[in-house]
C-alpha cells in the first residue's frame, strides 16, 4: 500500500484530517529543507506538498512567486530537489512526500527517468499544475509504472464530465482549488466550497484535500470540516519570508502546531 | 493536406492546453463559442465591415523600388500593415476576439503587450464595443515604448507594470493569465500571438489570415505572379503565420521567419528559439521549442524589439520547421537597426522594429538574387513607437 493511501486510512480510522503544508523546495536555503520538513511532521504535518521552484508560476499568487524566485537564486533545481527528498527518506520513510510544480522541468529531465528518480528517493505522488489530465497521456504512463501517484486539481469551474474523468486518472487524493484565483489569494467562500463537494464525492472515491486562500487556524478549521484534507500553502511562505535562518524552523513548527490543533477541532 | 492543429488542439507534437485546471473550462468554452462562430455568415460580415471600415484594409501592398535598386538584386515589395489603424497587424486579431467577446457576453477583457501594439489595439476595440480593458506590460517594456502606454491609456485602459522576472513581454502574459484565472467568468483574455492553449494559435491565426488571403490576390494583380519569398518577423508568431498560412500548400512561394538574434545567437543573448535549436518545452499554455536553460527553467531573452522578446514561439511554427515547409532565420539588433534606417531614408517609411527583422534579412538575401526575384515580406507595424529607441541608441535624447 501507498504511503498516501496509508496516511489516510489511519486518519480515517481516527476520524481525523489529513493537514497538508507546503513549501517551496529551496526556500529560505536549499540546506534548510530537509529540517523543515522533519520540523513540520514533528509539528503535525500528515503529507507535505514540496514546491519544485520554476521560474514562470502563473498559477501562483506574490508569496510563492518570490519564494520560488529565493529559492532559483541559489541554483535550487529539480535534480536537487529529489536529492532533497532521498535525505529526507533517511529518517522518514512513513510521511508522504508530494512534488508539486510545473511540467516543465520535468520536460527537461524526461519524464521517465524523472518517475524512476521519485521512486528511487521516496517520492509519493506529483502535482503538476500546467498539465490537466488532456496532456498528462505520457505523464500518467511512466508515473504508474514506477508506482507514483498523479495528484490532479479540480476546481469550481470544473463540470461534472470533468470531475468523472479525473477521477478516472486521479490516484492518492484529489486537490480541490477552493477559488478562482491564483494561490494566496483571500477571497475564500465556504458555503461554496459546501456546494460543490458532493458533486465531488458523487465521482471521486478518493480522500480529497482543499487548498487555496487557508490562511489561518479558522479557516483550516471551518474547510476542515468538509473534507479529507486541508493545504496551506501561501501562508507557510510568508511565515518562512518572514523568518530569519536562526528563526525559521520554530516559527514554522509552530504555524503547524496551531494549525494541527485547528484541524483537529473541526 | 496540410490540416493543422488536431481536434485536441495540437500542431504534431506542439500546441496542446496546458493549462491549471481552473482554466480549462474557459479555454474549452472558447474553443466551442469561437468554432460556433467562425463560420458564421453574420460573424463573418461583422469583422469582414470591422475590417475594411475601421481599419481600412485591405492594406496596400508596396514596391520598395528605391531601396531594391541600391540592393542590386531581388524585388522587394511590402505588405502594410504598418497602415492599419493603430498602426499594425495586431488590430486584425483583436477586433475578432472582441467580437466574440461580445458574443459570449463578456464585459472586461485583458491583454498581455510588449511592444504595446497588441495592448494599443486590444485598447482600441475595448474602447469602440465599451467594454472595460485592462493591459498586462513588462515594467521594462513600459519604458522602452512609453508612448504607446499613453496611448493606451488615453483610450480609456488601465496599464498594469508587472515587476516580476524579466519585466517583460513573458511576465506580462504570466499576470494576465493570474488575472484571467481569478476573473474568469467575467473576463476575456485578448491573447496577442498565435500561441497559448488551444484554440487561441488557431484563432489568432484565423484572424490574421486576411494578411496573406489578400496577399495572395494582390500581388498577382501586380505582377502577375505569386512571390518567389514571403518573409516575417517572428516573436509569437502572429503576423508571420497570418502571412504564411495561405502560401503553405503553394510550395512555389518559400516561406521564412526571422528571429530576433538579439546580440547574436552564440552571444546567448537573443530571443530566437528556432534558430538557437532549442529544446522542446511548456510554457503559457502550450508545448513549444522554448528557450531555457538544462534545468527547464526559462531563460531571460534579449532583443532591442519589446515585441520579439520572448523565449518561445508559436506551435505551428515549430511544426513548420520541423516538416521543412518554412524556414527560421535570425538577425541581430545591428542588422535589424540598419535596415530600420534605410527604409526611413530610402522610401519614407518608418518601419517597427520588429518587421524591421524582417526587412533586414530580405536586404541580406536580395543582392543574391536576380532583379526578376520577388521578396514579400510584411511590414506589420510601423515604428514611430520605437523613435525613443532608436534615438538613444544613436546618442540623442529627445
Amino acid at each position: 500500500m501507498s504511503r498516501i493511501q496509508t496516511t489516510f486510512d489511519k486518519l480515517q480510522q481516527h476520524n481525523r484530517r489529513a493537514l497538508i503544508p507546503f513549501f517551496t523546495a529551496g526556500d529560505p536555503s536549499p540546506a534548510m529543507t530537509v529540517p523543515l520538513l522533519h520540523a513540520m511532521v514533528a509539528a503535525g504535518a500528515d503529507v507535505i506538498e514540496l514546491g519544485v521552484p520554476f521560474s514562470d508560476p502563473m498559477a501562483d499568487g506574490p508569496t510563492i512567486q518570490r519564494a520560488s524566485e529565493r529559492s532559483l537564486k541559489q541554483g535550487t533545481s529539480l535534480r536537487g530537489v529529489l536529492d532533497m527528498v532521498a535525505e529526507f527518506r533517511l529518517q522518514d520513510n512513513s510521511t508522504p512526500i508530494v512534488l508539486m510544480g510545473y511540467g516543465n522541468p520535468i520536460e527537461a529531465m524526461g519524464w521517465e527517468v524523472f518517475a524512476r528518480r521519485c521512486a528511487e528517493v521516496g517520492v509519493d505522488g506529483v502535482l503538476t499544475v500546467d498539465f490537466p489530465p488532456e496532456e498528462s497521456h505520457e505523464a500518467f504512463e511512466h508515473l504508474q509504472r514506477h508506482g507514483i501517484d498523479p495528484i490532479f486539481l479540480l476546481a469550481p469551474t470544473t463540470l461534472e464530465a470533468r470531475i468523472e474523468q479525473v477521477a478516472k486518472l486521479a490516484r492518492g487524493y484529489v486537490y480541490y482549488v477552493s477559488l478562482k484565483g491564483v494561490t494566496g489569494s483571500g477571497n475564500l467562500d465556504l458555503s461554496a466550497i459546501e456546494q460543490k463537494l458532493p458533486q465531488l464525492r458523487k465521482h471521486i472515491k478518493l480522500p480529497i484535500g482543499v487548498g487555496f486562500g487557508i490562511r489561518d487556524a479558522a479557516t483550516a478549521r471551518a474547510v476542515a470540516k468538509l473534507c479529507d484534507g486541508v493545504v496551506v500553502g501561501s501562508r507557510i511562505v510568508q511565515q518562512i519570508e518572514d523568518s530569519t535562518e536562526a528563526t525559521v524552523i520554530d516559527n514554522v513548527s509552530a504555524l503547524i502546531k496551531e494549525l494541527r490543533l485547528a484541524v483537529d477541532q473541526a | 493536406m496540410y490540416n493543422y492543429p488536431d481536434s485536441t488542439g495540437h500542431f504534431g507534437q506542439f500546441g496542446g492546453i496546458y493549462m491549471a485546471e481552473t482554466l480549462i473550462p474557459a479555454v474549452e468554452e472558447l474553443r466551442t463559442q469561437y468554432l460556433r462562430y467562425r463560420d458564421d455568415p453574420e460573424f463573418k460580415a461583422e469583422f469582414a465591415y470591422e475590417l475594411k471600415h475601421y481599419v481600412g484594409r485591405p492594406s496596400p501592398i508596396y514596391h520598395a523600388k528605391n531601396w531594391s535598386d541600391r540592393l542590386g538584386g531581388a524585388q522587394i515589395y511590402l505588405k502594410r500593415e504598418d497602415l492599419n489603424h493603430t498602426g499594425a497587424h495586431k488590430i486584425n486579431n483583436a477586433i475578432g476576439q472582441a467580437l466574440l467577446a461580445r458574443r459570449m457576453g463578456k464585459k472586461r477583457v485583458i491583454a498581455e503587450t510588449g511592444a504595446g501594439m497588441h495592448g494599443v489595439a486590444t485598447a482600441t476595440v475595448a474602447a469602440r464595443y465599451g467594454m472595460e480593458c485592462v493591459v498586462y506590460m513588462g515594467a521594462e517594456d513600459i519604458q522602452r515604448q512609453s508612448p504607446n502606454v499613453y496611448r493606451m491609456k488615453l483610450l480609456g485602459a488601465t496599464v498594469v507594470p508587472v515587476e516580476s522576472g524579466s519585466r517583460t513581454l513573458k511576465d506580462a502574459c504570466n499576470e494576465a493569465i493570474r488575472d484571467w484565472v481569478t476573473n474568469v467568468e467575467s473576463t476575456f483574455y485578448i491573447f496577442g500571438t498565435a500561441a497559448g492553449p488551444h484554440p487561441y494559435p488557431m484563432m489568432v491565426r484565423d484572424f490574421q489570415c486576411v494578411i496573406g488571403n489578400e496577399a495572395k490576390i494582390q500581388m498577382p494583380e501586380m505582377i502577375g505572379r505569386q512571390p518567389d519569398a514571403v518573409i516575417a518577423c517572428v516573436g509569437g508568431g502572429s503576423n508571420a503565420i497570418g502571412l504564411f498560412y495561405p502560401y503553405i500548400e503553394d510550395t512555389s512561394v518559400q516561406i521564412i521567419g526571422v528571429e530576433a538574434g538579439g546580440h547574436g545567437i552564440a552571444s546567448g543573448h537573443h530571443a530566437a528559439p528556432l534558430t538557437s535549436n532549442s529544446k522542446v518545452g511548456v510554457l503559457h499554455g502550450n508545448k513549444v521549442y522554448l528557450i531555457q536553460d538544462e534545468n527547464g527553467q526559462i531563460i531571460e531573452t534579449h532583443s532591442i524589439s519589446a515585441g520579439l522578446d520572448y523565449p518561445g514561439v508559436g506551435p505551428e511554427h515549430c511544426l513548420l520547421r520541423d516538416l521543412g515547409r518554412a524556414q527560421y532565420v535570425a538577425i541581430n539588433d545591428d542588422e535589424a537597426l540598419q535596415a530600420f534606417h534605410d527604409l526611413c531614408r530610402f522610401e519614407g517609411i518608418i518601419p517597427a522594429l520588429e518587421s524591421s527583422h524582417a526587412l533586414a534579412h530580405a536586404a541580406k538575401i536580395a543582392p543574391g538574387m536576380s532583379r526578376d526575384k520577388v521578396l514579400l515580406v510584411n511590414l506589420s507595424g510601423r515604428g514611430d513607437k520605437d523613435i525613443n529607441t532608436v534615438a538613444r541608441l544613436s546618442g540623442i535624447t529627445l
